[in-house]
């Protein structure tokens, strides 16, 4: 690690010479290994040792074929099996389905994150201690258990619950999102300012008229920014979540692979494909928006 | 007084006018809009909520609840949690180091700091310098393209046509978590190299050092940590996508979740979700200890 | 409101580390009675008039308020009393983003159900925006009405601040430095308006005032708080130069001597508040009264 200090004793590195370059690289190992011993270093060589056996040890007992990984076999049969999606199915009947289908996920992500806004907002209020620190820690520990299950097992419990279809989808994407937000959201009510909430509460309002008229403010274009951020997200789960069985492009990209009618796969994949592009360049463009 | 005359004040005449909120039609409007919007979502994605309190679901799901207890703690099974649960860290581990090492040479390609060919630009070779720039950058859009597709189809994608091209089993899981994240990460390392001050950088290139050298001595040290605790968080992200994966053939937690949802065992079920959750707890632990140690 | 402090003191800080910030003051005042405080920065009067919104809890001595001693009620009491108690601060709590007409009905959230009051962030009644408007107008900023919090001048800040005063209906008002952002003459007929409104509603007004010409040309009674005492309590007839210099100590004397010649050169206009304007560009270490 000696470059750092070289790079940073070249304020104008381009007026530098060759000569100075070359000194400073033999000279800086050995002033690095006498001056300054840091114990950081063989913590660090430990850690490097840890993370070295990791990786062996997961390589190691990987099961299946793992040579496969390097021999590139398993990327050829990959490629072929891409090659039968062409020529794509571009029947006007089975376009009419992707456009559902691809509407069904919008709609499941945008019904999706909204709930997920409702609840986290509710959540949020006793996560950010304003019901004191017992109710703080109950309602953090609930979001964090919401987190932490993803969008798909949600589903795949909630399938059980409530059957196949999108609903089920909506719900999983809501639950997973309440946790997201709700821990977004509780920080940045902790973080607001409290003299607006503070100085209402003096004047004898009332907790949620206080919060409203004193937090809420200060922390909406937060909360709004975080919004759009999962919705995108969203967006991107919600069109896998039907893998199994949750509604929108999944369901559908997973029926036909599981049929072997791999034109019409290639087709529900370009459309998967163009919907996460469009919407990473439609957020890009609100983002920017959003700046100024 | 004199400021009775302050010319910026109107008096009171316009005060109905005034009063009136200038934003209320566009709030009024925009509300409709939502909620048209959310009517028809809901009705899109068959919001029925009641469907959970009809009797064939309350039953189905009343009885998988009752089965949670007891948790399943037979020897055998808690064996074979144990080893999914490692099935899924070695398939997460496995993903990210591919994807670590195919996304590092690709981010190194596409960086434009690091070109060599972009030196002569403003020397008195001019006019060879367009055609000289052409191929290179074309690469580096190209590595772009790459980039970008590789990361707009989902991990899960991957995995469904992998277990579809080689078969069920680790493979397919640890090449879909290495394909995606090559692609997340080589855009996010172009991003990280592309944001340090360059001129360390370009001074070595200019006095003839390779990329490697120069990438070496002068653009990683400066943003090694950032890069290492990109790469953490990833492998954090990789658990989770390593279960979600198992769920459609790829091994580890998520096909065991899988099996025991679909024959409605609750006990192994509640287990595996525990064990799930225990293990993305204590990713999320390393891997804050491991950045907080980085920084 | 009647008030009465007996013999309060109040610390302040954490348990190992306290200050005492106010020192056995006594100080009545009748209900509509209205006082301005006066004193050099640091001797307490925000802490005072925290002290008699129910903000801070004394440590010692007693405080009434309309009889009854605040401390004593149940939670939920305290707090309905407090609703009838505004506080403004120095700088005016206003969230940037948040409109003006809502700044200035939070004025009269504690006389708000809940819901009515979240109803209101989504549309401002017809009503409720007139009261908003008036206020705002009393204090020359209704064109400011659905402008954003943020996009306000120090001055028109201060000046939505004491426009929700006016929108709220307590009997007490309790203001911290209301027109320390203002230019002088604008700073004398807001604090006309402030008296006007106290009047009109039989409200007690307490006022701290770091200009000491305006607080002896628009109050009849004076209270010098210098660390955390009462140092005088007279009415302003009584307060004379030496009684200032004794309260702000040796910065005053020397200080007075050019913000004196000042007064002096532009009395001949005969603008009162030019005097204040005066004062308040004196050098800084004038500036602490």
């Amino acid at each position: 690690m000696n470059a750092p200090n070289q790079s940073a004793g070249t304020p104008t590195p381009t007026a530098m010479p060759t000569a100075t370059l070359t000194t400073a690289l033999t000279t800086a190992p050995t002033a690095a290994s006498t001056a300054i011993p840091s114990p950081p270093a063989t913590h660090g060589r430990w850690v490097m040792l840890a993370i070295a056996a990791l990786v062996a040890a997961s390589f190691a007992t990987l099961r299946g074929d793992w040579s496969g990984l390097f021999s590139l076999e398993s990327l050829a049969k990959m490629a072929a099996l891409c090659r039968d999606f062409f020529p794509l199915e571009t029947s006007p009947a089975f376009l009419k389905q992707i456009a559902w289908a691809t509407l069904e996920t919008i709609a499941m992500s945008l019904l999706g994150t909204l709930l997920a806004l409702l609840l986290a907002l509710i959540i949020a209020v006793p996560a950010a201690g304003l019901n004191g620190s017992a109710m703080r820690g109950v309602a953090r520990a609930l979001l964090n258990v919401c987190r932490a299950v993803p969008e798909l097992v949600w589903a795949s419990i909630l399938v059980i619950a409530a059957g196949l279809g999108p609903f089920p989808g909506t719900l999983a994407l809501a639950f997973h999102t309440t946790g997201v937000l709700g821990r977004l959201i509780a920080d940045a009510f902790e973080n607001a300012p409290a003299e607006p909430f503070e100085a209402l509460r003096r004047n004898g309002v009332g907790p949620v008229s206080a919060f409203a008229y004193g937090t809420l403010p200060v922390v909406l274009p937060q909360i709004t920014s975080y919004t759009l951020y999962r919705w995108e997200n969203n967006i991107r789960a919600a069109a896998v979540l039907g893998v199994i069985g949750a509604g929108g492009l999944g369901q559908m990209l997973y029926y036909r692979l599981s049929l072997l009618q791999y034109h019409d796969t290639g087709t529900v994949l370009v459309a998967m494909i163009l919907l996460v592009v469009l919407v990473d360049a439609f957020s890009h463009w609100v983002r920017g928006r959003l700046a100024d | 007084m004199t400021l009775q005359s302050s010319p910026a004040h109107t008096p009171h005449t316009n005060a109905a006018s005034a009063t009136r909120d200038p934003a209320w039609h566009e709030r009024l409007t925009s509300s409709w809009v939502f909620f048209v919007l959310i009517a028809g979502c809901a009705f899109i994605t068959e919001f029925k909520p009641w469907v959970f309190f009809d009797r064939a679901s309350l039953r189905s799901s009343g009885q998988f609840l009752a089965s949670f207890y007891p948790p399943a703690h037979d020897a055998e099974f808690l064996s074979l949690l144990l080893t999914s649960a490692w099935q899924t860290i070695s398939v997460a581990t496995a993903g990210v180091t591919l994807a670590l090492v195919a996304a590092a040479p690709l981010a190194l390609i596409a960086t434009r700091t690091l070109s060599i060919s972009r030196i002569g630009n403003r020397s008195s070779v001019k006019r060879l310098s367009a055609s000289m720039l052409f191929i290179p950058t074309v690469i580096r859009s190209l590595v772009r393209l790459i980039l970008i597709l590789l990361r707009s189809i989902p991990e899960l994608v991957w995995g469904l046509l992998f277990v579809r091209a080689i078969g069920l089993g680790d493979t397919a899981g640890v090449l879909a978590i290495a394909l995606t994240y090559t692609g997340m990460m080589g855009k996010v390392f172009l991003e990280i190299i592309e944001s340090q001050d360059a001129r360390p950088t370009q001074a070595l290139l200019t006095n003839g050092a390779s990329r490697g050298q120069a990438f070496l001595y002068a653009t990683l040290p400066s943003c090694l940590p950032e890069l290492v605790s990109y790469t953490v968080f990833r492998w954090e992200c990789a658990i989770r996508s390593s279960v979600i994966l198992g769920f459609v053939g790829a091994g580890g937690l998520g096909q065991q979740m899988d099996l025991s949802m679909k024959m409605m065992d609750g006990g192994q079920a509640v287990m595996l979700l525990a064990a799930f959750v225990v293990l993305v707890w204590v990713a999320d632990m390393v891997s804050k200890k491991l950045r907080k140690w980085l920084a | 409101m009647k008030i009465s402090l007996a013999n309060i003191d109040v610390e302040l800080g954490r348990r190992s580390e306290k200050r005492v910030i106010l020192n056995d003051v006594s100080l009545n005042l009748a209900a509509g009675e209205q006082i301005a405080i006066i004193g050099p920065s640091g001797a307490g009067k925000t802490t005072l008039l925290h002290t008699l919104a129910c903000a801070i809890a004394p440590s010692r001595g007693m405080l009434l308020i309309d009889s009854t001693s605040p401390w004593k009620l149940s939670k939920a009491s305290l707090h309905r009393l407090r609703g009838n108690i505004f506080l403004a601060p120095q700088a005016p709590p206003l969230p940037p983003r948040q409109r003006v007409v809502h700044a200035v009905l939070a004025g009269r959230l504690a006389k708000t159900s809940t819901l009515a009051a979240l109803a209101s962030l989504y549309k401002p009644g017809d009503a409720a925006a007139a009261v908003a408007f008036a206020a705002l107008a009393k204090f020359r900023v209704e064109d400011k009405l659905w402008h954003r919090c943020d996009r306000l001048s120090g001055g028109e800040r201060q000046r939505v601040g004491l426009a929700r005063m006016l929108a709220s209906d307590t009997p007490l008002i309790l203001l911290d430095e209301p027109v320390s952002a203002l230019d002088p003459a604008l700073g004398l007929s807001a604090l006309k308006t402030i008296q006007d409104e106290a009047t009109a509603r039989q409200a007690t007004l307490v006022v701290s005032l770091h200009d000491v010409q305006l607080a002896r040309q628009r109050f009849s009674r004076l209270v010098g708080l210098k660390a955390g005492r009462i140092h005088f309590d007279l009415p302003a007839s009584a307060v004379d130069e030496s009684t200032l210099a004794d309260l702000y100590g040796a910065e005053f004397e020397a200080a007075s001597g050019t913000a004196q010649s000042r007064v002096a050169e532009i009395a001949d206009d005969e603008i009162a508040s030019a005097t204040a304007m005066a004062i308040a560009e004196a050098p800084p270490v004038a500036r602490c009264f």
